[in-house]
Order: structure tokens, then sequence, then C-alpha cells
């Protein structure tokens, strides 16, 4: 059975929980959008820029000192960041701002947590000519300066948003709230598999490059389909993106990693399916992290990316599915990732990024040296870099 | 029969239009909201709709946004809310219509909710995340107790939604004045009236219009050409303004009264 249904249900989660003025706005979108994935032109042109602008095909890495040090499994990088703009991101942003010309909206509005959606929207949009204006928790701009100062040099505006934790989920909701008023002439360019439907599957649907990039390297270079995946799951679009070709590999385990924070226990985290349950926020069903009362829960994470109360609704069905399985890695790990990947290979990860790079060091320790891990590095940690420096107390 | 229908009826009858005057539960307190709801009645609301505040609250403005940071501030909860309809329905049989988020809904369970707030007095559900193509798991419960579903309309609404929604809305029609979200500026009063005129051809529920409804002369303008005026925003504003004063029942009765007497037919 093809997910999602044709109102936009992933199982049980998922659909469209937003105000009627936005629903001949995603009507239009889903019919658009469903027209154009099978319009051999519009595809030939995505392919194009994907190849010339942002770089793709990216790198399967081996990581053969890590693999040593570790111990176990062979260990795979899939190097989304090395697309242009440093993260996987861009990857949906092109294919959004495609979509936008051809519904002849001139503007793009877009969201953004850790800067990389953000500045990936910013991107395209300097290079298609069209308006941009990204919204930014004011707490995710302290965290991110460097980013907020790069969508600007990029022309794009950005507007700081103070309302609630000021993190990502107040940053959607402003978003939302502007396309209520210029749907008119505004495409939203969501940055995850979130958000009312057609956005999560259209969003997986461009990141799925992913994966089907992957299983071909990893069949060219060792002849056979991996053990496991790992990725990182904040909205989860860049483990979607991963998972979605090997989807029907079921020999194949998907293991995507949240934000543990301080440790679940703590309170302090983004663990939705460790901590949260069913809900409805910003458009779609999905676990969630809310009180008793349905109230949203602040959360927290070293990493501003994964710092969000939702997950992807397509998450939420592989979860109760039982097809991919879910875990979360806690702050104070996530840092010894980006350390251990800098020293032993040379590369350092986004934070988002590390958190995956943390469960490999738990998990392909227990594999054995013959089985195959493929991990999405979905972003470089250059953003993180100051962030970093101000944890260690050294000041630059 | 259902408060809200027996009012709009009544109204109909008498030529006149629908006051709809919106406060947030729990702004400031719960004991507050229920000295006000007394108020707006005496100074001339037809129809109560207490917001009920969630913290993500995405179809609203900056005005109504702080008022849910107040509402939720103060302790207030669905269950409380409730508590408050039933207590208030000693003194009052005014339509009481909810404005909740649906996750709060969700939370509460859709049964049970429809169940307790039948029981505890509320008329009518506005749901502004839930588009009735989602109301499934309300649309059994609310039924099986007389508890209307009112869906909005908007100015961006195709002739087909119009048609699917104007059908599926109880109560009253909820139209949608401006393109935005709540608190901002009515400006399009010709478009309100083109709109109000293309919902009709579809139901002979009332069409009530909201958002963007400000000032005296904005009531008058809508109450001439809809059956019920939906002002929210600004009342709120002065709940916020005067909510520690000593001056809030007072003040807010005061511009009620304003706009009721604005809307009387000449």
């Amino acid at each position: 059975m093809a997910i999602p249904d044709g109102q936009g249900r992933f199982g049980a989660y998922g659909g469209r929980y937003v105000p009627e003025t936005l629903m001949p706005a995603l009507l239009e979108l889903e019919e658009v959008y469903q027209r154009t994935r099978r319009d051999k032109k519009f595809q030939a042109e995505l392919r194009h820029y994907l190849k010339e602008y942002v770089g793709r095909p990216t790198p399967l890495y081996f990581a053969q000192r890590l693999t040593k040090r570790l111990g176990g499994a062979k260990i795979y990088l899939k190097r989304e960041d090395l697309c242009h703009t440093g993260a996987h991101k861009i990857n949906n942003a092109i294919g959004q701002a495609l979509l936008a010309r051809r519904m002849r909206k001139p503007r793009l509005i877009a969201e953004t947590g850790a800067g990389q959606h953000g500045v990936a929207t910013a991107t395209v949009a300097a290079m298609f000519g069209l308006e941009c204006e990204i919204y930014m928790g004011t707490e995710d701009m302290q965290r991110q300066a460097l980013n907020v100062f790069r969508m600007r040099l990029l022309g794009s505006t950005v507007t700081g948003v103070d309302a609630g934790s000021r993190t990502l989920k107040d940053a959607i909701s402003e978003a939302m709230r502007d396309w209520t008023t210029n749907v008119r002439t505004t495409h939203y360019v969501l940055g995850s598999v979130l958000g009312a439907h057609p956005y999560p599957m259209m969003i997986r649907d461009f990141q799925s490059v992913i994966g089907r990039e992957a299983r071909k390297q990893i069949l060219t270079a060792e002849g056979r389909l991996p053990d496991c995946l790992i990725a990182c799951v904040g909205g989860g679009s860049n483990a979607m993106g991963l998972f979605h070709a090997f989807v029907p590999d079921k020999k194949v385990k998907m293991v995507g990693v949240e934000a543990g924070g301080l440790g679940v226990a703590s309170g302090k985290h983004a663990a939705r399916f460790e901590g949260g349950r069913p809900g409805v926020l910003q458009g779609t069903m999905t676990y969630l992290l809310q009180d008793e009362n349905g109230q949203v829960n602040l959360t927290h994470s070293v990493s501003a990316g994964l710092d969000y109360a939702a997950v992807g609704p397509e998450h939420s069905y592989y979860k109760e599915t039982n097809r991919a399985q879910y875990t979360s890695v806690t702050d104070d790990e996530a840092l010894t990732a980006f350390d251990l990947l800098a020293r032993e290979e040379g590369i350092m990860p986004a934070l988002e990024s590390a958190h995956a790079i943390a469960e490999v060091m738990k998990c392909a320790p227990k594999m054995k040296k013959s089985q195959i891990l493929i991990v999405n590095l979905s972003g470089r940690g250059d953003k993180d870099v100051q962030q970093v420096a101000r944890i260690k107390g050294v000041t630059l | 029969m259902n408060r809200l229908d027996h009012t709009l009826t009544q109204l109909r009858a008498k030529g006149e239009k629908a006051l709809i005057t919106y406060i947030m539960a729990g702004d400031p307190s719960l004991q507050e909201t229920e000295q006000l709801v007394l108020e707006l009645e005496r100074a001339g609301a037809d129809v109560i709709e207490l917001g009920v505040p969630f913290s993500d609250p995405i179809a609203d403005g900056p005005v109504i946004q702080k008022a849910a940071e107040r509402g939720l501030r103060s302790g207030t909860s669905l269950r409380k809310i409730l508590e408050s309809v039933r207590h208030l329905r000693i003194s009052t049989q005014i339509p009481i219509v909810l404005m909740a988020y649906y996750n709060n809904i969700h939370a509460f369970g859709e049964a049970d909710f429809c169940r307790s707030a039948a029981d505890a007095g509320v008329d009518g559900l506005i749901v502004p995340d839930m588009p009735p193509d989602e109301a499934g798991p309300l649309r059994g419960p609310a039924d099986a107790v007389g508890l209307h579903l009112i869906f909005l309309l908007a100015p961006t609404s195709t002739a087909s939604r119009r048609a699917y929604v104007a059908k599926e809305s109880g109560g009253f029609v909820y139209y949608v004045s401006i393109t935005g979200i709540t608190g901002a500026k009515l400006h399009d009063m010709a478009g309100v009236r083109d709109n109000v005129a293309k919902i009709r051809k579809h139901t002979k529920t009332p069409v009530a219009v909201g958002f963007g409804v400000a000032t005296p002369d904005d009531a008058a303008r809508v109450a001439s050409v809809a059956d019920g005026v939906i002002v929210g925003s600004a009342i709120v504003r002065r709940v916020g303004d005067h909510g520690q004063d000593g001056r809030l029942v007072q003040e807010v009765g005061a511009f009620v009264r304003s706009l009721k007497v604005a809307m009387q037919p000449v």
C-alpha cells in the first residue's frame, strides 16, 4: 500500500490540521506537486540543479579509522555535509523553489532551527531571484548567529520570533501565520517532513535522493545491502531521506536518533518517542511531547535542529509498525562523538549529525566486522564551532 | 433545542443581528472570566465564545497569543473551563461556544470531551485547526449530545470548499473576513458582502463574520451584511489592559455596549 493515502495519512498519523484559510493552498500545492512529480521536464530540471548546483551525488565514504577504532561493523558515511550550503536541507529547498516558480509565487518564507534550512532557502531564493523571509526563534538566533548573518548576506530578511520557547516550534507557528496572511503570493518552504499534507510526503520525496544514491553506492562498493542505517531525527527529513529507498528491504535495520538532551529522565530533552504520545501540532497528527492537558512541552537539546516537540508523521508510522527503531543520545554523548569524528576522520559533523555518530559509537562495536552500517552525515559542523568552544569554555 | 439555535432563530425573527463576543478563558483568572461572561450578557452580547488557552495557537495574532499565555499562567485547563461553564449555567442561559485547538480536545478524549462539554452547558465548538475534512472523530460524539461543530470559511475558500464547509457547519458558519490571523485589520467590506452572499446560497444556517472586527463602526458595517458579528481581539486587548486595575468588568462592558448600540437596525 502506498503511503500516505489520499488524505495524507500514514496509518493513524499525518493529515491536514490547519485553518481553513490554508486549505485551498494545501490542496493546490498537492495538485501541482502530484502533476509535476510525474513531469519529465520538472524531474530533469531538478536533477540538473542537484548535480550542477548542489554537487550531487554526494560520496558514500568508508570511514576506515573510525571503523578500526570502534572495532565492529564497517562504517560508511553518507556525506550530505558536502552539499552546497553544508547540509541535506538544500535538496528540499531546490525542489520547493522550482514548485513555487511553477505556481508563480514570487515570495518564499521558511522557518529555521539550526539555520541550515534557512540558509538553504535563502540560497535558492537568491539563485532563482525570489523574495525571501526567514523566521527564527530568538534563542536559536543566539545559538546560530553565524547562520543568521549568512542568510542576511544572501539577501533574505531574518525575522526573530520572541514567543514561547523562542525556538523552531515558535518559528514554524509564525511562518504559518505569515503564510495564512500572504498565501496568495507566498510559498511556504517547510524544511522537514512535518506539517500538513502534502508537506511530509513531498519533502520525503525530495530528500529520498539520499537513500537512492546510498543504495546504489553501497551495492557498488560492497556488492550487497547494508545491515543497518542510522540517522538523527529532529523533524526527520535526513533520516526519511536515507531510509525511504530501503523501506522495502526488510533485512535492512533502520535506526532514528532523537535528542536526549540532559537525559530523558531530566525532562529536558526532545525524545518524542520515549517521552511523548500522539497529538496534533502545526498541521499534523504525530508523536508529540505534551502535558496531560495537551499543552506542548518545552524541549531541550544542544542541537537547535533537533530541538522540536513533534516528529514527522511517517516516522510515527514506522515506529508503530516496527519498521524503524528509535533511540536517543544525550548532549554529552553527541559532543563526544563530535570530537571523535573530527579527530579520527578529519570531519566535523553538525551537532545534529553528531547524535547519529554517537549512536554509531554504541552499536558498531556490538556488530560483526563483516556487517555494514551507513550513517547519514546530514550536515557539517562549521556552524557549531563557536557553540562547541563556548561549551568547552574556550574564548575565541 | 440547542441554546444557540434558539437565540439565533429569535434574533432572525426580530430582524436583529447576533453580537458574538470572544474572551480567553482564564485571562486573568477563571473567576474573572465568569464575571466577564455575565457582564457581556448584560452589555448586550447574544452569544459567548470562550477561548481555550493553547501553547501554540497558529491561527491567532499577538493579542490572543498573549491572552493564551496569561490563561495558561493562571492554571487554566479545559476541565476547569467546563467547571466554570457549569457554574455559569446557574445564573445564565446565554449560548456558550468554546474555541479550542484540536490537541487540547484530543488529549481530553473526543467522546469524553463532547459528553462533558454538553453536560456542563456548552452549545457549540469551534476548532480553528480542524477543518471538516479532519472532524471525523468529533462528529459522532458531538451529534450524539447535540453539540454544534462550527466550521470556518475564508476569503481564499473555493466554491467547492464553500459548499462543503457550509453543509458541515452547525449553529452558524464562521466567515473569516480577512486572509490572515485574528486581530488584523478589516478593509474589504465589499469582499465580505460578496462572500457572505455566496455562502448563503449553500445553507440556511446563519453566517457570522469575525477576525478584524474592532470598532463599533466595523460592527455596524458587518451587521448590515451578515447574521452575526464576532468580536475577539478588540475585547481581549481591553482585558489585557485592565486585567489588573480593578476596572476590568466596567471597561469591557462599556465597549461591548458601544458595539451593540452600533448594531441596532436603523
